[in-house]
């Protein structure tokens, strides 16, 4: 007998552990796994509440969010090769070119 | 009693392999720790009775996605991250806004939320009654994902192909 | 059963007369301009003589009102005329004169350029005057005082390239303009207390007050006010200032609106008024002091002008001083009298001082003329007429009215009088020192017997004065057409006092009696059954008759005083300026602190100008053009655009390109979202 909301908690924290990785990380590939890990977070609080009211059409929906993911992070993972060829480098903080 | 400790065992371990993918410089090693938590979130599901979404979890998630990232990792031969400072404003704005939105959840969640209480497997979550809704009520935007998915290998092969003028003068070394 | 007179045509004539000859003058011939102008002119004089002569058949006061002009919840103020007796004798006066002076300016203004812009001014003029002799209430009043000050800065400044003819122009705008803010502040006293500016409406709610001799009252407040616009428009002390600059503008104009209509409306104005003044003695003390003070002061400053028309300027608000003083002692109808004498001989005056001055090629100085009655024959018997006239000569129409004047002020105090007969004595004085300087004695001047060799270039330009020699021989007499109207105006300025034919001497004031509807109708508290009964037989007459023998005989003695006053100064003019002329250098060298006061006309001007014009021009440039308009207006608006632009100057480093700082935002954004969020969630319970 957990209290649904310890579930939340739990989910808040990962979202948050993901969006501090997003902005103290230099490497992209470890921008991008924050970014998986923010999407774990939100699926953990999908299922919880799935639980909650008693509709499975929760769970179907971490399905749907799981397939998006993968696509996302194939053509994010190519899109950072194709960049990697031409910067040579991994570094977010020297991909600037679109600033004022 | 039982579900509440292995709720917290496994959030514990949840918590501590995101916090080590923050804390580790090498991205293979944040690679690692994410399929820890991608796997004690699957027990976690468990716990709520999703089964088909706790086994697909560990299948496509952290058995896919994250080879890919792995892979992706090791072709690209990235190493530890250097010290670089770009952006003050992410230190100084952005941490203490995410602390700040946790603690304000954190609080409404634990002090004011009514949400009830969850027992062990509290929604059975069988891939036959899943499979009822995907194929009845989510026929559309399961045929649409489906497409996008199409789109998004072949979004991924154009983009991360050799360029017919690298290829070439890599071909004439 | 009233008639319909169609009263507004008489002032629309003259404003179609400027508006074609304004916009489509320039195409037209010198003869053509001047044909336009004299039409409507003299129709509208033809209308007024035609009223004239139908005027006994009319019930008085006789209204016609053409449409409302505005209409604000109780109050409403119409476009209406109204004639009774004397509106129609400041009618006859302003297109009387008005005509002549027209016909006069058609050969003075020959040579000069802009004569199509001179005759739709003067028409201008007509148009403006007329209103305000004939409206019905104060508002349209209003609008025809504004527009002859209008029209006389546009006749002073006719000369408009030479600086000091548009400096002129302005002085009068603004003096003018001082007064008539009093004015202004009179009307909406007027709107606050009686509702209405219509003159019988006003008049009959003022009627059931009593005269305020415990002190000052609003009505006092009203005449005051009222006082201070005839004082900016009629050349009174504190404002007569702009009077002998306006002599800059040519001498018709001088002769018009400086002479004989213009200036006289403010006395026009205290007379129509009377029921007002009437019920605030305080005031009329005011005016009769001003009146006195003004008269005696010009008259000072006069005895020391060498530039013809300048005496002649003093001398006019001397008289007006006088017209002033007659109304401050409630005799009335003796200042319209004063009024329309001396629109005759002042306004001759001018019109032979211009004919002299065009006779000698433009020179305005005194010293430089001399002996020129030989020459100009004309000219100096019309100009002898007007100035036996100005100095109250008997039979001459100066002498009726201002004899009148002085025994009025007498009944009234004998300090009046007595400033009034010193003030007489140095009008003779100086008007006949111009006499003998001007046509008496050795000509002194330049323009000599042909003008041969000099070289004229006819200066045909808009804004400058032709000079008035042309190639014929010497000092010439005017073209007829320029001495019709002197002859006319001398023949006035003869038999125009004869109308006021004082009863001491046998006459019954036949001026007097026509006027005395207006003036009796709202005596207060006294007479008032003679009054309903609409006897022609004033009361004044009555306290006249009440003392018999002794009334006559003193009266006698004092027209002896005032005549004798004339005749002095004519002697002592005689003595210094015929006989001795070395005299008048050595008397002004003796009391030169004096004599120079007097010559800089009290150095008024500079005291103005250090009082007032200056402080003003460096408070204007300080405070409002540096201060205001630079410092707060333009420094507002160019430190907003400034702002925005240095705001956006530093919202665009968010725009670093860095993706970190980008996450760091939304993550700010997510945060005050949910935030929000929770906090509207609390809230409902």
């Amino acid at each position: 007998m957990v209290p649904l909301s310890y579930y939340l908690v739990l989910s808040g924290m990962l979202f948050a552990c993901g969006v501090t990785g997003f902005l103290i990380k230099r490497n992209i590939i470890t921008i991008f796994m924050s970014i998986e890990l923010m999407l774990n977070g939100v699926n953990l609080s999908f299922v919880a509440f799935a639980a909650r009211w008693q509709q499975l059409s929760g769970q179907v929906f971490v399905f749907f969010v799981m397939v998006v993911a993968a696509a996302e992070a194939a053509v994010g993972l190519a899109i950072i090769i194709a960049l990697f060829r031409t910067r040579e480098t991994l570094n977010v903080d020297q991909v600037n070119l679109l600033k004022l | 009693m039982l579900h509440l400790i292995l709720f917290s065992v496994f959030g514990f371990v949840c918590v501590a392999g995101a916090v080590n993918l923050l804390l580790q410089r090498h991205p293979i090693n944040s690679a690692l720790s994410l399929v820890v938590v991608m796997g004690s979130l699957a027990v976690e599901f468990l716990l709520l009775g999703a089964e088909f979404v706790a086994a697909i979890q560990v299948i496509v998630y952290a058995g896919a996605v994250m080879v890919l990232f792995v892979f992706v990792i090791m072709l690209l031969n990235a190493g530890e991250e250097e010290r670089t400072s770009g952006s003050r404003v992410a230190w100084l704005l952005g941490i203490p806004a995410v602390l700040a939105g946790m603690v304000i959840v954190c609080w409404a969640l634990l002090a004011r939320s009514n949400a009830g209480v969850a027992a062990i497997g509290a929604l059975p979550g069988h891939p036959a009654d899943i499979a009822q809704l995907l194929f009845h009520q989510f026929l559309l935007p399961f045929e649409v994902t489906s497409i996008l998915v199409l789109i998004a290998i072949m979004g991924a092969v154009v983009l991360a192909a050799r360029t017919e003028s690298v290829a070439r003068s890599k071909r004439e070394d | 059963m009233t008639p319909n007179l169609h009263l507004w045509l008489i002032p629309i004539l003259p404003l179609i007369g400027a508006a074609i000859n304004g916009l489509l003058g320039k195409r037209f011939s010198r003869q053509m301009v001047a044909g336009v102008a004299l039409a409507f002119c003299g129709a509208a004089f033809g209308m007024a003589l035609w009223i004239a002569a139908r005027f006994s058949s009319l019930t008085l006061p006789h209204v016609e009102n053409l449409a409302t002009w505005l209409s604000s919840g109780s109050f409403s103020v119409d476009y209406s005329f109204a004639l009774d007796q004397l509106s129609l004798v400041m009618l006859l006066i302003v297109t009387g004169v008005g005509f002549l002076i027209h016909i006069y300016s058609v050969g003075y203004m020959w040579e000069d350029g802009g004569y199509y812009r001179f005759f739709s001014y003067l028409n201008l003029f007509m148009f403006f005057m007329l209103t305000l002799v004939l409206a019905s209430n104060y508002l349209l009043m209003f609008v025809g005082w504004e527009g002859v000050g209008l029209a006389s800065y546009l006749l002073i400044g006719f000369f408009f390239l030479r600086d000091s003819a548009a400096a002129a122009g302005k002085k009068a705008f603004i003096v003018n303009r001082i007064g008539d803010f009093g004015f202004l502040i009179a009307l909406f006293l007027m709107i606050k207390h009686f509702g209405t500016l219509d003159f019988q409406r006003v008049f009959d709610a003022v009627k059931p007050y009593s005269p305020e001799t415990a002190g000052v009252g609003f009505l006092t407040a009203i005449a005051l006010l009222l006082m201070l616009g005839a004082c900016g428009k009629s050349a009174q002390i504190p404002l007569y200032v702009w009077l002998p600059d306006a002599m800059e503008g040519p001498t018709p104009v001088s002769a018009l609106i400086h002479a004989a209509t213009m200036v006289t409306a403010g006395v026009y104005m205290v007379a129509r008024s009377h029921v007002i003044f009437e019920r605030a003695p305080s005031a009329l003390m005011v005016v009769a002091i001003i009146g006195t003070l003004t008269a005696f002061f010009a008259a000072t400053i006069g005895i020391a002008q060498t530039d013809i028309k300048k005496v002649l300027a003093y001398s006019t608000i001397s008289q007006l001083g006088y017209m002033f003083l007659a109304c401050g002692v409630a005799a009335f109808s003796a200042g319209i009298f004063h009024l329309m004498t001396h629109a005759f001989f002042k306004g001759l005056l001018f019109l032979a001082a211009g004919s002299v001055i065009h006779a000698v090629g433009g020179e305005q100085d005194m010293r430089k003329m001399g002996g020129l009655r030989k020459h100009i024959p004309w000219t100096f018997w019309t100009m002898t007429i007007a100035t036996l006239a100005i100095a109250g000569i008997p039979p001459f129409a100066g002498f009726f009215s201002k004899d009148e004047i002085l025994w009025r002020a007498y009944q009234a105090s004998w300090i009046y009088w007595l400033i009034g007969i010193v003030t007489a004595f140095l009008t003779s004085f100086y008007m006949f020192r111009l006499w003998f300087m001007t046509f008496f004695g050795e000509y002194r001047g330049a323009a000599a017997a042909s003008h041969g060799h000099e070289e004229h270039v006819l200066d045909s330009r808009a804004g400058a004065p032709a000079p008035h020699g042309h190639g014929h021989a010497g000092i010439h007499e005017s073209p007829a057409i320029m001495l019709a109207p002197l002859v006319i105006l001398a023949v006035l300025s003869v038999v125009g006092g004869w109308v006021g034919w004082p009863g001491s001497l046998g006459g019954n004031n036949r001026f007097d009696q026509f006027l005395g509807p207006v003036f009796r109708v709202s005596t207060p508290a006294v007479n008032t059954e003679h009054a309903q009964a609409g006897e022609s037989l004033p009361p004044e007459k009555e306290t006249e008759g009440a003392e018999p023998k002794t009334g006559h005989r003193t009266e006698l003695i004092f027209t002896g005083i005032s005549v004798g006053a004339g005749l002095l100064g004519l002697f002592l003019a005689w003595l210094l300026y015929l006989r001795r002329p070395e005299l008048p250098d050595r008397i002004a060298a003796s009391l030169h602190g004096l004599y120079s006061a007097v010559a800089h006309k009290y150095w008024i001007d500079e005291l103005y100008a250090w009082l007032f014009v200056k402080p003003l021009i460096a408070l204007s440039g300080t405070v409002f053009w540096r201060g205001i308009d630079q410092g707060v207006i333009d420094a507002t608006l160019n430190s907003s655009a400034d702002g925005a632009r240095d705001l956006s100057d530093e919202v665009r480093h968010m725009q670093s390109g860095n993706i970190r700082s980008y996450a760091a935002w939304i993550a700010v954004g997510a945060t005050a979202v949910v935030a929000y969020m929770v906090w509207v969630g609390l809230r409902t319970p």
